[in-house]
């Protein structure tokens, strides 16, 4: 997890400039992602990390063009890809974008896949709508990316539909025709949490392997803190449409500066210790906010045991941790690390 | 004849909520559950017969369906005539033989036409919204308010009396059932997360209907489709019945029971014989279509 953070000089590949996305309804309108901005360098792995309703899944979905238009709406922003704005292309342009430049895996790889299609002519798709491939030459190469994903008798499965594959398998396909078209951005959405836990670190382990085979970036949208620290090179923790904290993977893990990330870290069971260095585990009091009428400033500041006056009034920017590592970014008024040392000490 | 309202308002009204869907197995394993069904598999034997009939009539049938023959006017059954004969003669059986052919015909077509006009619309209704859903919709609604039978009758009074237009006025009657059984099987497929997943590999809209949405409404389509059949040979058989169907001589079902009305007493087998044919192949149709319904959505086993 070695990939260097994208640097000033080459612009990034992917760049989210105050993205901000809204349903209308009948209670009024649910501001779902309120000014989310951050940068994907080339061949980086981004872990974003968030609760449901976090806004994480919504925002890479509006990037594409793929939320239900109305009720939702991109209110503000722009999403720079290589140079253009996606939000600003029309719906023909934007179709040669999705399955060709921008892969995507989705959550439950059982719904994701047509059960009427064999898993060929699935993989077969994008090629034949991207590339032009005659029938004969697109299932060779389904055949070619069965064999990548390591899914083995592949020349024997691809005329098989998808309920004919175990859940580990059918994800296998969904990454094979994200993959499809070598795409320069993988996303992945909540792509490991319909599965068994040993079953997601084969599919984390085999994602780390193609992305050293083909090189491709990655958005990784989970709410498992342990697949991203598997995984990505920097995480990014999103809460109630904003992002709270983000960083290098390990900068953020092993000093966190926002008192949600705290909370998420503290909530996770740590099987290395023996049974006698364990902890209760902790929860997050209460429970997120209603979207369509946000708190004045900190969302998580009604949730927060650290929050100050100034948190519940003014929403804090994202910038710069105060003696963190260098890209450690925080949206927070409080000094955590201070708080916390006072915390033990009492 | 209050049987053909099946069609139209029960019928149509149960499946639209429940999406059959490709199950595991594919076709195989349909065949396995629709073969462990009795009642399905009476009614496809019924239906191969009637078929048989139908296309053979003219090797199977003993006499010319036409032929009259005043040495036996309203005969009872007998080993030359086992079905007896009508009031000028002509053999019932050869009859019901050929009627078969206008029954199941008018059936099998009107119900081709109802699905060809329906499905389409019912696609465009239920995939483009709106102001074109809407518009189709209030038609469709329009129709639907004015019972099967009834609409049949007008709609064939109006083209005038023949077969041919029975079968038009018949598939017009149906085409409704279908637009609104499509639409609502589009709008639950459209919902399906692998439409989204089909949208971000980068589908235009043409293609997710056709490649990713039309093949998993075909069940659905299918079973509605057999059902109406069936209500389409009563609509057959009514219109004969009161003449604005198959046209004398040639023989139909409802028109032979027209004519026998008038000879209940003297010749009571001029009535039971496509009076009994009818019952079967309704019959036969319904269970077929029951028992694809199951066959396709195990989940909705009873």
């Amino acid at each position: 997890m070695t990939a260097p953070p994208a640097s000033p000089a080459a612009p990034p590949l992917l760049e989210v400039r105050d993205l901000a996305v809204a349903f209308d309804g009948d209670g009024g309108t649910l501001r779902a992602v309120d000014g989310v901005s951050y940068g994907l360098g080339e061949g980086e792995t981004l872990g974003i990390v968030g609760e449901s309703g976090s806004g994480k899944s919504v925002h890479v979905l509006a990037m594409l063009g793929l939320i239900p238009r109305p009720p939702g709406r991109v209110s503000g922003g722009r999403v720079l890809f290589c140079g253009r704005d996606l939000l600003a292309l029309p719906e023909r342009a934007l179709q040669r974008v999705r399955g060709a430049e921008i892969g995507m895996v989705f959550q439950d790889p059982m719904s994701s896949l047509n059960p009427a299609m064999t898993v060929a002519a699935q993989i077969a798709e994008p090629l034949r709508i991207h590339l032009g491939l005659d029938a004969r030459s697109a299932r060779a190469r389904a055949r070619d990316l069965l064999d990548l994903v390591r899914i083995p008798e592949a020349g024997r499965r691809l005329d098989l539909y998808p309920h004919e594959f175990s859940g580990g398998q059918r994800q296998r396909v969904m990454i094979a025709i994200g993959l499809a078209c070598r795409p320069k951005l993988l996303i992945a959405d909540e792509a490991t949490t319909a599965l068994d836990v040993t079953v997601q670190a084969e599919i984390v382990a085999l994602v780390r392997e193609l992305k050293r085979e083909i090189g491709m970036a990655i958005i990784w949208i989970t709410h498992d803190l342990g697949v991203v620290a598997g995984l990505a090179d920097t995480v990014q923790v999103m809460y109630a449409g904003r992002i709270l904290e983000r960083g290098p993977v390990d900068a953020v893990f092993s000093d966190p500066r926002n008192a949600y990330t705290l909370g998420l870290i503290r909530s996770l069971p740590d099987l290395s210790r023996g049974r006698a260095g364990r902890r209760r585990l902790r929860q997050i009091e209460g429970s997120p906010p209603d979207m369509r009428h946000p708190p004045p400033g900190d969302p998580f500041a009604p949730r927060n045991p650290y929050a100050t006056a100034r948190c519940r009034t003014e929403a804090p920017p994202l910038r710069q941790a105060p003696g963190a590592a260098p890209g450690h970014l925080v949206a927070a008024w409080y000094d955590l690390p201070a708080l916390i040392a006072r915390e033990d000490r009492a | 004849m209050s049987g053909a309202e099946i069609g139209t308002t029960g019928r149509a009204a149960a499946p639209p909520e429940a999406a059959p869907r490709r199950e595991p197995g594919g076709a195989g394993a349909f065949w396995r559950r629709l073969r462990g069904r009795r009642g399905a598999l009476l009614g496809l034997a019924i239906v191969a017969a009637f078929a048989v009939l139908a296309l053979g009539a003219a090797w199977i049938a003993p006499y010319d369906p036409t032929a009259t023959d005043w040495g036996a006017v309203r005969a009872a059954p007998t080993l030359a005539h086992p079905f007896g004969t009508d009031e000028v003669g002509r053999d019932v059986l050869a009859r019901i033989v050929y009627g078969a052919r206008a029954s199941l015909g008018a059936g099998l077509t009107s119900v081709a036409l109802a699905v060809a006009l329906g499905l389409p619309l019912g696609m465009l209704a239920g995939y483009a919204g709106g102001v074109v859903d809407g518009a189709i919709m209030r038609l469709t609604d329009a129709l639907l308010a004015i019972p099967f039978l009834i609409l049949a009758i007008a709609l064939a009074a109006f083209l005038g009396p023949s077969l041919t237009n029975a079968m038009v006025a018949i598939g017009l009657s149906a085409t409704s059932i279908f637009v609104r059984l499509t639409r609502a099987q589009v709008q639950a497929i459209a919902a399906e997360e692998y439409v989204e997943a089909a949208r971000a590999v980068g589908n235009p809209p043409w293609r997710i209907a056709l490649h990713h949405i039309l093949p998993n409404i075909v069940p659905a389509i299918l079973v509605q489709a057999t059902l109406t059949i069936a209500a389409a040979i009563i609509a057959e058989a009514s219109l004969s019945f009161l003449g604005l169907g198959q046209q004398p001589p040639d023989p139909s079902w409802g028109s032979m029971l027209n004519t026998a009305k008038n000879f209940l007493d003297q010749a009571p087998w001029m009535a039971i014989w496509p009076g009994l044919s009818i019952f079967l192949a309704v019959l036969a149709f319904n269970l077929l279509g029951d028992g694809l319904r199951d066959a396709l959505d195990p989940r909705e086993r009873p």
